[in-house]
């Protein structure tokens, strides 16, 4: 049978198991990292398929699921999503070990939600049906909403209302825009629909496709999060478990991102190219607000979340050039985030196992009693920073290298994003780890252990791996975005010619779109 | 025979085999008690008690640590005998290039540049040996190596011993792939590798605020130097659509100079940025003397010999491309000049032993692109290849009497240690004749040459002759200053400096004695032309790097021959001996003869004295400008805009939604139910009076039946 219904099956299998356990609590806790790395393993088997398809599906099962509308359950995996489902059912178990000791009430309920949150998140990314999507979206929202509200901080609820208004105003739209394209179509599924558009057999006028790509896009903005619309970010960050923190950056901000390359590119080629000035213009924004606001956080889950922004304002920027470089290091940046993000929020929250603060002020020393906390948490900070030879700055490189390509002032703003990241991950590590160790550092602080070993290893590996070995993963990334990039390109006559930008210096004229 | 031309790429992976071991083991070879791990040496020296001297037979020598002192050093000799065989192989070739292309970092990508047609970009580890990566390999091994011999010495007492060697062998890794590499992005990765090495190093004594501070800043300011870099490769990519040495200069082949601004300046000033930061030039120097927070070896090694001469190494690499620029060729050389004058003047006046030789460092690489903005990319390179010798020389010795005074830094506490350091003394003594211009030592042959080339070549011009000129009296004016101070005149030492003075052991002595030869020696095969008697076998050095720099001279060449004016060459080079001459003469008459006077001098100029002092309150400037203006001024800024604006906003909704749900509820009591209420109202009103017909009382219905009744019997008995 496709793997892709046992990864979809089993996490929510495991979370009516690991709930409706008659035994103590650790056990559901054993269970469900026992069903996370099984799924782990089986995710692994997508990957020589995908790599065989190429620029096609793989992995494809597709069901009538209900007969008046026509609701399918149709799902398949290609090079872009696939390494997306992998760093799901990665992180998923590594969020397991992380909140070994950090939850300690309802602790069954925390691991059981665990999971429905991955089959949601990985439903996201392999659904093909757009009511499907949208079902595996909403899905994925609520678990989230009880980690963050029922295991979060003190000010829990606000961010969880907050984190879930947002999400909802979004897909409301969403949910509008895909009935409005059922009714234009007949269809929610993805293929057909792209048959569709190919073939001329569904013509959106201007305007339809212009309020269309709006509704999707807002939604999927407000998932990345785009300027200004990420204030609900810091707030879910630092309110939520360290868990619910890495699955939030590592793999739910990329449902936007990921949205945006699979939908609102392909579906509206046209307004999509159109926008792309202002969406652009709203990215570089979002690089250097992000990462000035990062340099003065206090606090360091703030901080994390702030670079978050400013991150991800990179991937949208690698979108919206409509070039292959941009796009394949947008994808590739996208995945980089979630490891190197990801494990800014693990150590963060070792930090706050050991003292119980996410204050940077509360810390300092710490390379004294905790010399490998010290080095692992310095490496990460670099592959955050963007350090070659690790992860994000192929990533990076990409994605500058295809702005360059559309317009050199584009490459100039967003690489001062390059400057400012070194600026507040080093400050931030300077404050945290060096100098001199304050009593209570030196009594609460100490080394990695075994078991956190083996939640923050796998990540430093692949920072590594993905910084340097980057033809494990990039052939089948840029299949599918060769494949995405083809698409736009369709139902070009109704492309409004717009004046070329003039060259920033003579000689360097901007690519034709 | 080893071919060792195909296992070039072998040599810098010793030295990261090494720092693999030492970094992920080093632990277990020497433990560390927690208390002692990175103890400045000052503070090593005060806590033991007796000091340095009298712990060296003492210092229990762990097993593991004597491991360490094999690998570390042991790897960088196993590269430089690789680098060796290499070079040794290549001056055999009748091309004199090679290329080792091991595997593809990042994997090809079709696209379209600006100069038209596809490429691909692909970025490959591959590994190029010319002349030109020859010189600086050698240089890099040679004196790593005996940088790395004399920490064995130096850090003998310190904690953190493997992390030292960890972190020093990984920044030899990250040296050799900058210089080895075939293309700009593997370049690029040696560079910011470097630049992180060079953060864990300054910071070693990470329980130092300070020390932390300047490994900050040193890689927050090279980021943005590293920033400028990025861009022109982008821009170098999106024009010729390749980041490869040799498929960039043959697409630039043919091309005339650009006579305005054009897309080449571009990217060649981008280049530029990035080379001002490593190489700590204006405006971006400001890192390079505070680096000095690092041990005394890393700043020989690190911020004097090779790292920051790695702009300079980038500028003679992209030659062919400066070559076409002539206004950022003239930036370079105005920018090397201004620098090299502006760090000399601070030089003048300081007092730590270590920040007058990171002045001066700046000060000569300000010489070295000078050099290179005027197209005599071969003297930028033979300077750099002499200074790697007299200037590491310089600061070993420095770390040599700071090891001697038990961490005393301080210049106007020392004096007097001629007799009681006499290899140390000696050692700096040739250097610091070499880096003032002396001949026959090397700093002249290089030096002289700059001087004359920026005075004849069609891209120099007789204003930057002249600062350069004084640039060469002040140094040798500061670095005698240096040595008088230092080593001659009355002992100013404290109280326990003095009972500690010691020669350095042997181990630390004898780089310095091979450092001093260097010094003497290494100018002689770069003799000037009109030294003919010598014969073209002393000019090898040019011949040698010829074939690299080809492309990019011709464009000037022919011009400079036929303006060379043999005796005004030898008169220039009479006065910049004289000029030297009379620097070391000032500092003689001020610090020795009259050691009064520098005070009444710092008294009546005492303006001038306080800029100088003070750096030009360059860091000021910019603290207030950029670290406390733009980036922590404008963070807080937004960071009150976010919470009250854009969050604002969103909170401002929600205040928004939850008043009109209010005045629903008010619309809902007041107005909807009212007005339902009030027509329930007016109807009970209305049928008040029928309701009391209904009261349910028996009695009642009786008494109006009974009145009914009555009152129908009445009407009709009434009528």
């Amino acid at each position: 049978m496709n793997p892709v219904n046992w990864i979809l099956a089993l996490p929510a299998a495991g979370f009516l198991a690991v709930l409706l356990w008659p035994g103590r609590a650790e056990t559901a806790r054993a269970l469900a990292l026992a069903v996370s790395l099984v799924v782990f393993v089986l995710s692994l088997g997508l990957i020589p398929g995908v790599w065989g398809a190429g620029a096609s599906w793989s992995h494809v099962t597709d069901l009538p699921w209900i007969e008046s509308p026509a609701i399918r359950y149709h799902v398949a995996v290609d090079g872009l999503s696939l390494w997306l489902v992998l760093l799901t059912t990665l992180l998923t178990p590594i969020c397991v070990l992380i909140s070994w000791r950090y939850i300690d009430r309802r602790v069954k309920e925390f691991y059981a939600l665990l999971l429905l949150l991955e089959t949601g998140l990985v439903g996201v990314f392999v659904a093909l049906d757009l009511f499907l999507f949208y079902v595996f979206w909403e899905v994925s929202l609520v678990p989230m909403y009880f980690l963050i509200g029922v295991w979060g901080h003190e000010r829990r609820i606000y961010a969880a209302v907050k984190f879930f208004l947002f999400t909802m105003a979004g897909s409301v739209l969403m949910l509008g825009g895909i009935i409005y394209l059922y009714n234009r179509s007949g269809t929610f599924d993805y293929s057909i629909l792209l048959e569709q558009i190919n073939s001329g057999a569904l013509m959106l006028t201007p305007l339809e496709q212009r309020l269309l790509f709006l509704a999707f896009f807002i939604s999927f903005a407000i998932k990345v999060p785009l300027f200004p619309l990420h204030t609900w970010l810091p707030d879910a960050h630092v309110e939520a478990p360290s868990a619910g923190s890495v699955m939030l950056a590592s793999v739910m901000l990329k449902m936007g991102t990921y949205g945006l390359v699979r939908y609102s590119l392909p579906l509206f080629p046209n307004a999509a190219r159109q926008s792309a000035d202002w969406i652009v213009t709203l990215a570089i924004i979002g690089i250097i607000y992000g990462a000035l606001v990062s340099m003065v956080q206090p606090n360091m889950k703030k901080l994390v979340a702030y670079s978050s922004v400013s991150h991800l304002g990179f991937v949208v920027l690698g979108i919206f050039t409509f070039t292959q470089l941009g796009l394949d290091g947008a994808v590739y940046q996208m995945l980089n985030h979630g490891v190197s993000t990801g494990a800014l929020f693990i150590l963060v929250g070792y930090l706050y196992e050991r003292r119980h603060s996410l204050e940077t002020a509360a810390y300092g020393g710490i390379a004294t009693p905790a010399p490998w906390l010290a080095t692992v948490f310095l490496i990460t900070s670099l592959a955050s920073v963007g350090l070659p030879m690790l992860n994000n700055f192929v990533g990076e490189f990409l994605v500058l290298q295809g702005a360059a390509q559309v317009n050199f002032r584009w490459t100039v703003l967003a690489a001062t994003g390059v400057v400012l990241s070194a600026c507040y991950m080093l400050w931030l590590y300077q404050k945290a780890f060096l100098g001199a160790t304050p009593e209570p550092v030196r009594e609460h602080v100490y080394d990695l252990r075994p078991r956190e070993w083996a939640g923050i290893l796998p990540l430093i590996v692949l920072m590594v791996w993905m910084g340097t070995l980057t033809r494990t993963f990039f052939p089948p990334i840029s299949a599918a975005s060769a494949q995405i990039l083809e698409q736009t390109k369709v139902n070009a006559e109704f492309l409004v010619s717009r004046p070329a930008a003039p060259p920033l210096v003579a000689g360097v004229m901007p690519d034709a779109r | 025979m080893v071919n060792f031309l195909d296992l070039i790429w072998l040599i810098p992976l010793f030295p990261l085999a090494g720092a693999v071991t030492m970094l992920l083991a080093g632990r277990r070879l020497d433990p560390q008690p927690p208390s002692e791990v990175a103890l400045a040496p000052g503070v090593a020296a005060a806590s033991g008690g007796n000091g340095h001297g009298d712990a060296h037979g003492h210092h229990p020598a762990a097993p593991g640590r004597f491991l360490i002192s094999l690998i570390g050093p042991g790897t960088v000799l196993l590269s430089l005998l690789f680098s060796a065989g290499a070079v040794i192989q290549l001056a055999g070739l009748p091309e004199k290039v090679h290329e080792v292309v091991k595997y593809t970092w990042i994997p090809a990508f079709f696209f379209h540049p600006a100069g038209g047609g596809g490429a691909r970009l692909a970025a490959d580890f591959g590994f190029l040996l010319d002349p030109l990566s020859a010189v600086m390999i050698l240089v890099v091994t040679v004196v790593g190596f005996l940088i790395h011999v004399y920490s064995i010495g130096y850090m003998g007492h310190e904690g953190g011993y493997y992390r030292f060697f960890g972190y020093m062998n990984l920044f030899v890794f990250f040296m050799l792939t900058l210089v080895l590499a075939n293309n700009y992005l593997l370049l690029f990765v040696g560079w910011e590798g470097v630049g992180l090495s060079s953060y864990l190093l300054i910071g070693f004594y990470f329980h130092k605020k300070s020390a932390g501070d300047a490994g900050k800043k040193a890689f927050v300011v090279n980021r943005i130097g590293d920033a400028g870099f990025i861009m022109g490769m982008l821009l170098m990519l999106a024009t010729f659509g390749t980041v490869r040495f040799v498929d960039v200069n043959a697409a630039l082949a043919g091309r005339e100079p650009e006579t305005g601004f054009g897309v080449l300046s571009a990217i060649a000033l981008l280049l530029f940025i990035g080379a001002t930061g490593k190489s700590a030039q204006i405006p971006l120097f400001t890192w390079l003397p505070d680096a000095m927070e690092g041990p005394t070896p890393v700043s020989a090694l690190i911020h004097a010999a090779t790292m920051v001469t790695a702009g300079v190494y980038m500028v003679a690499r992209s030659s062919a491309l400066f070559a076409l620029t002539p206004q950022t060729s003239f930036l370079v050389a105005a920018v090397g000049a201004a620098t090299a004058i502006l760090a000399a003047s601070i030089a003048l006046v300081q007092n730590d032993i270590k920040r007058v030789l990171a002045y001066s460092t700046v000060s000569q690489l300000g010489y070295m692109f000078l050099a290179a903005g005027v197209g005599a990319y071969w003297v930028a390179i033979f300077h750099l290849y002499t200074h790697a010798f007299f200037k590491a020389l310089l600061f070993l010795g420095a770390g040599s009497v700071i090891h001697a005074l038990g961490g005393e830094q301080d210049i106007r506490r020392m004096g007097g240690l001629k007799d009681k350091i006499p290899v140390t003394y000696r050692t700096m003594w040739i250097a610091s004749l070499a880096i003032a211009g002396i001949p026959p030592l090397a700093g002249f042959f290089s030096k002289d040459e700059i001087l004359w080339q920026t005075w004849s070549s069609p891209l120099g011009s007789k204003a930057l002759w002249a600062v350069g000129v004084v640039t060469a009296f002040m140094t040798a004016f500061y670095m005698w200053r240096l040595m008088f101070l230092t080593f001659h005149g009355r002992p100013r030492l404290s109280e326990e400096a003095s009972r500690h003075v010691h020669e350095s052991p042997p181990v630390m002595t004898v780089p310095l004695v091979a450092l001093a030869a260097g010094s003497v020696a290494a100018g002689w095969i770069g003799m000037p032309k009109i030294w003919t008697w010598f014969g073209e076998g002393f000019r090898l050095f040019e011949h040698w790097l010829a074939p690299v720099f080809a492309a990019a001279t011709a464009h000037w060449h022919a011009h400079a021959e036929a303006h060379h004016d043999v005796s005004i060459e030898w008169a220039l080079m009479i006065l910049s001996v004289v000029i030297a001459a009379a620097g070391i003469a000032l500092a003689r008459h001020l610090y020795l003869v009259r050691p009064d006077a520098p005070e009444a001098i710092r008294q009546r100029a005492a303006p001038v004295y306080n800029v100088l002092y003070n750096k030009w309150y360059v860091d000021e400037i910019y603290d207030f400008l950029f670290v406390n203006g733009l980036a922590k001024g404008g963070g807080s800024l937004l960071s009150r805009f976010d919470a009250a604006v854009v969050d604002g906003g969103v909170n401002g909704t929600g205040w928004l939604t939850r008043f009109t749900s209010t005045l629903s509820v008010w619309w809902d009591t007041w107005v909807v139910d009212g007005s339902v209420r009030l027509i329930a109202f007016t109807v009970k009103m209305f049928s008040y009076p029928a309701r009391l017909l209904q009261t349910g009382y028996l009695q009642s219905y009786a008494l109006v039946i009974l009145v009914g009744v009555a009152v129908a019997l009445g009407y009709y008995l009434m009528r």
